[in-house]
């Protein structure tokens, strides 16, 4: 059994399945940039006393599971999501979806996805893929990170969906209820939603390890890791750093063009020009942590080293705090017309 | 980041596919474009794996030393920590602890062995027995 749909390539796992699965049920408007923004997904959070493979716990993204609830919610359209118990369940759950002609998002650990190279595997449980059919024991996967859809056995694929540790899937899959015609009015409301919240997540959120304040207090954490960690912990602190920023299904620079990208579109559907000078400053901010990486790159391979490096690693983040700072101070002074 | 800046170092995610970057052309304007990788990602990948390789050398000498269980190179082995062992094998957190020790492991049950050496795909004997494991 093979449904009809579209594997279609994305940026970020959650936003790819988000469009794929909103397309299917017929909503032509949505893109990736869209859903990124509607759902209001660009944020940074640094969590102090919690430890990620031994490393500092750093995000570039809201919550896992957000972005595609948030989009359609905003866009009016109900929702599945089930967790479950036992295995037996969440595969009865997925045919009965499946045979009733509904391709189905699943959060997945990427531990023992078998189609990952070796690097990429470790025990990482919000990865989001597509599942669209069953051909004898295997479920045909449309999984967003890849250029090709891709397939699992039922024993492979039963195994990343119960995937243990940290945001444990629990065999979590997700669907749009219903197919509901949406009007280019409702997407024009959804993005201002969508950019109001992200501005409340970046500049108001209460506390010092979130959103722009979150950012100024990484940059001075890390100015103090040489000497409280030593340059071999603190060269693989800053590469967890670069890994959650850079790799698929976090993103992180990506993610600040990808905003970017989403002002511009929300240009056609809003005409303010501001949202046009709002999205520069979203290229200049990924181009900054892009040459923070590069800076961090040098201390995790030995080439840079003092603390006059780690210095300036610090300042980067803060010329990035600081131009994200500006450009969300403007979007919340946007008049919107509708 | 202009679409001729997108980075094309071949990086382990290469083998498999190439990855979508967003990015503005010539007169400004967001498209995609697809990417093969970047040296700066590729190398923080290697310092990742480098301390993992780093963790398992030093539990494989704690657990000859009889200071830990032949548990925590497992452990390390398979990039787990204690409360992904305890998702896995439906112990508590605190039992998975306690295996750690070296004396406590040996006095296991076969049943308790089991559990493990299903969760690390290894036979019983060779669960008690690091050195089987020998790349």
């Amino acid at each position: 059994m093979k449904l009809d749909f579209q594997h279609k390539q994305a940026a970020h796992c959650e936003n790819g399945v988000t469009t794929s699965l909103l397309r299917h049920h017929g909503v032509n408007q949505i893109t990736e940039p869209l859903a990124f923004g509607i759902g209001s997904g660009l944020f940074f959070v640094y969590i102090p006393f919690m430890k990620i493979n031994n490393g500092p716990a750093i995000a570039f993204r809201t919550q896992p599971g957000l972005i595609f609830k948030r989009t359609c919610k905003a866009l009016n359209i109900p929702v599945e999501r089930k967790k479950f118990r036992s295995a037996a369940e969440a595969e009865k759950v997925l045919m009965e979806c499946l045979q009733a002609g509904q391709p189905v998002g699943c959060q997945v650990g990427v531990y023992y996805l078998t189609y990952f190279p070796k690097e990429y595997r470790f025990h990482f449980n919000a990865h989001n893929l597509i599942v669209y059919g069953k051909e004898e024991d295997n479920y045909l996967i449309s999984d967003p990170v890849m250029e090709m859809a891709t397939s699992l056995s039922s024993y492979e694929l039963e195994r990343v969906r119960f995937a243990k540790g940290a945001f444990a899937p629990h065999g979590q899959l997700y669907y749009p209820k219903e197919q509901r015609v949406v009007t280019d009015d409702q997407v024009r409301k959804a993005i201002r939603t969508g950019i109001k919240r992200n501005v409340r997540d970046m500049l108001h959120i209460p506390g010092n390890i979130a959103g722009i304040r979150g950012i100024r207090y990484t940059a001075k954490k890390i100015r103090m890791w040489r000497d409280k960690l030593g340059p071999q912990k603190a060269g693989s602190y800053l590469a967890q750093l670069v890994r959650m920023q850079e790799e698929i299904g976090t993103g992180g620079g990506g993610f600040r063009f990808i905003y970017g990208a989403f002002l511009q579109e929300a240009h056609a559907y809003q005409p303010l020009d501001q949202l046009l000078e709002i999205s520069l400053l979203f290229t200049q901010s990924g181009d900054v942590w892009r040459s923070a990486a590069v800076q961090a790159a040098g201390i995790y391979k030995g080439r840079l080293g003092s603390q006059a490096d780690f210095d300036t690693m610090s300042d980067f983040l803060l010329t990035a705090a600081d131009i994200e700072k500006r450009a969300f101070v403007a979007l919340s002074k946007i008049k919107w017309s509708s | 980041m202009k679409k001729e800046e997108i980075p094309q170092d071949s990086g382990a995610l290469a083998k498999v596919t190439k990855e979508i970057c967003y990015a503005v052309d010539e007169s400004g304007n967001y498209g995609t474009a697809l990417s093969n990788g970047w040296h700066v990602k590729a190398s923080a990948l290697d310092v990742a794996w480098d301390d993992v390789h780093q963790r398992i050398r030093s539990a494989r000498q704690r657990v000859l030393d009889k200071d830990a269980s032949p548990l925590l190179y497992y452990m390390e082995l398979h990039v787990m920590d204690i409360p992904i062992i305890a998702g896995y094998t439906g112990f508590w957190k605190w039992q998975v602890k306690r295996h750690l020790r070296y004396a406590v492991f040996e006095k296991l049950s076969e049943s308790h062995l089991k559990k493990y050496a299903d969760l690390f795909e290894v036979s019983i004997q060779n669960l008690k027995n690091i050195k089987s494991n020998e790349a």
